[in-house]
């Protein structure tokens, strides 16, 4: 349970961190702050949202979703026909892209999670492929050359409330009945079901959650870049928000956010390796699974040392 | 077979039902479980008064775990009909059923090891938790109520099955008879009217099998409870069941007192005469 002090330090940190993030963006709108930083802030609170959220699903229900992108792209997609064509405000275009993904995730969880059995992997990278390639074949929004002229609508505090509010939102549930029963359901699902746990649709309940989130990055993402096109959603995309969750640490929100934030500076910061670049992330996956599995938030401190030190036998304790 | 049907229709009418007009706690009717061509459980014909411990015994393979899995609805039988309390409950989806008041333990632990010893008991408390998704998002007072209540209830079981102590401890950590003990206590916290236990004794010296068998006695007594009982160890299943059921090959070939059971040539045959009595 909370205690008073708990409650002060945290309530001090949002505060904290809140009026930081105020400060940054009236900076940035007096010019005192580079758009180029503004952006990559702004690139990594999306990132959180993405990895955190399907942290719920790989992570806490120990399912393997690997077609995040597909949600991405639906969100980024739908709120781009309400700004773009239909010229409706963004909030409304926001909300759209949110619940239209979580529609979509609760069509791809329902095949997925009729029987036990690892379904989700084969679907999710199936509906990844078919968004993309339906986007690329439907010429109203752009097909292959993409879809320009998003407005300029996200902005700092966009990205920072919503990042915010997914993360509230994920924090409460996990640290409930339901996160509970989700992991739960990750330890043994025949053993949950038979503890009066309704499996599927917890299972389902965790995909929606996690696709509306998505949904919401992606119209965000859209409207930061102001420019959006099929490749930028397809498998490589969900791939990359894999490493995250990997790199923050398997079913740890704290983990995602350190995942996300590393990864997207890193990424920023090796811009300069041009081609090269793309293959920084599969890397850093496949250090991860043989160094340290459990990811950053994985590791107890004694273990820190152990990223650093050649592997010894330990000796027999006495 | 003429043998086989003179035996259950003596066997039910022999413990004479508490309240002869209230339907049977579990009956079974005819149930059959095959696996494409193999024929897992034939006929299974059971009925089990409230209050009452029966025995589910056999060599390994006969189908007990597979009678246990069709029960509580881990699969859908392939012919025949199951009712609870009268209730028809043939094909329900196994939470239904545990909600409707059936627990059960398994043969090999499954324990949620990864999480602690108290919520293990809070997960099979989950379906009756109290709160929605909107009082677990903006933490209401129900869901802070609830929280506590079912965190005081769950205490409170571990603390009867002497396992208050280690509630903190992730469940994998616990000694093995502590993890059965905690699969007992787990399955509860459901608060079930029918307890179905697979093989409690499973893995244990004499001496722990005889307290489990004193805790199995105690909870039934404590809870009010009506338990099915796969066992292998014969002194438990002679010392605490009146009644036992014997399977051999998917087929029931005896049932009745546990006495008589263990003079029966058939069972001798199929069942005590290869198996190792302990």
């Amino acid at each position: 349970m909370n205690t008073p002090v708990k409650r002060w330090q945290s309530l001090l940190l949002w505060g904290g961190l809140t009026l930081a993030v105020v400060a940054v963006h009236l900076l940035g709108r007096a010019g005192l702050v580079s758009g180029y930083l503004l952006q990559i802030l702004q690139l990594i609170g999306i990132n959180i949202m993405l990895t955190a959220s399907l942290n719920l699903v790989n992570g806490y229900l120990g399912e393997f979703a690997i077609g995040h992108a597909g949600f991405m792209a639906v969100g980024a997609y739908v709120s781009a026909l309400f700004t773009v064509k239909w010229h409706l405000p963004f909030p409304l275009a926001l909300l759209a892209g949110a619940v239209a993904a979580g529609f979509f995730a609760w069509l791809v969880g329902i095949p997925a999670f009729t029987t036990f059995g690892d379904y989700l992997a084969i679907i999710t990278l199936g509906f990844n492929m078919i968004v993309v390639n339906l986007i690329n074949n439907i010429d109203y929004l752009g097909g292959p050359r993409g879809l320009p002229g998003l407005p300029r609508a996200t902005n700092l505090l966009w990205v920072y409330a919503l990042t915010a509010l997914s993360l509230l939102v994920l924090r409460n549930l996990v640290r409930s009945n339901y996160g509970r029963l989700w992991v739960a359901i990750r330890e043994s699902d025949i053993a949950a079901e038979l503890m009066g746990a309704e499996v599927r649709r917890l299972k389902l309940l965790a995909l929606v959650i996690a696709g509306t989130i998505a949904g919401a990055a992606g119209a965000l993402w859209g409207h930061l870049l102001q420019y959006i096109h099929p490749r930028s959603f397809d498998y490589i995309k969900s791939t990359e928000m894999l490493v995250m969750v990997y790199l923050g640490g398997m079913g740890s929100l704290a983990g995602s956010v350190l995942g996300a934030t590393l990864y997207t500076a890193l990424m920023e910061m090796l811009r300069g390796l041009k081609e090269w670049r793309p293959v920084v992330g599969p890397l850093i996956l496949i250090l991860i699974m043989l160094r340290m599995p459990r990811g950053l938030m994985g590791l107890r401190p004694p273990d820190l040392g152990r990223l650093l030190r050649p592997r010894r036998e330990k000796g027999v304790a006495t | 077979m003429a043998g086989m049907a003179a035996d259950r229709a003596a066997g039910p009418g022999a413990g004479a039902p508490p309240h002869p007009a209230a339907p049977p706690l579990l009956e079974a009717r005819g149930v059959t479980m095959a696996f494409g061509g193999l024929r897992a459980v034939e006929d299974f014909n059971l009925t089990v008064q409230r209050g009452e411990l029966v025995g589910l015994i056999g060599p390994n393979g006969a189908g007990k775990t597979t009678v246990f899995n069709v029960l509580t609805g881990v699969y859908r039988p392939t012919a025949g009909r199951i009712f609870l309390g009268g209730v028809e409950i043939t094909g329900l989806p196994a939470s239904a059923i545990t909600r409707m008041g059936v627990a059960r333990t398994f043969q090999n632990i499954r324990l949620f090891g990864g999480m602690t010893v108290l919520e293990n008991l809070l997960v099979a408390m989950g379906f009756r938790a109290g709160y929605g998704l909107w009082d677990a998002l903006v933490r209401s007072r129900r869901f802070r109520e609830r929280e506590a209540a079912l965190r005081r209830q769950a205490l409170e079981l571990l603390d009867l099955f002497r396992l208050a102590d280690k509630a903190e401890r992730p469940a994998r950590s616990l000694a093995y008879g502590e993890q059965r003990r905690l699969e007992i206590a787990r399955a509860l916290a459901t608060r079930p009217r029918l307890l179905l236990l697979d093989e409690p004794a499973a893995g244990m010296n004499p001496q722990e099998g005889e307290e489990l068998m004193q805790l199995i006695r105690w909870v039934r007594e404590q809870f009010d409870l009506t338990i099915l009982l796969i066992e292998h160890h014969m002194p438990i299943v002679m010392g605490i069941c009146q009644r036992v059921l014997v399977l051999d090959f998917g087929r029931t070939i005896a049932e009745g007192d546990p006495r008589a059971i263990q003079s029966d040539p058939r069972v001798i045959e199929a069942y005590l005469g290869q198996q190792e009595v302990s």
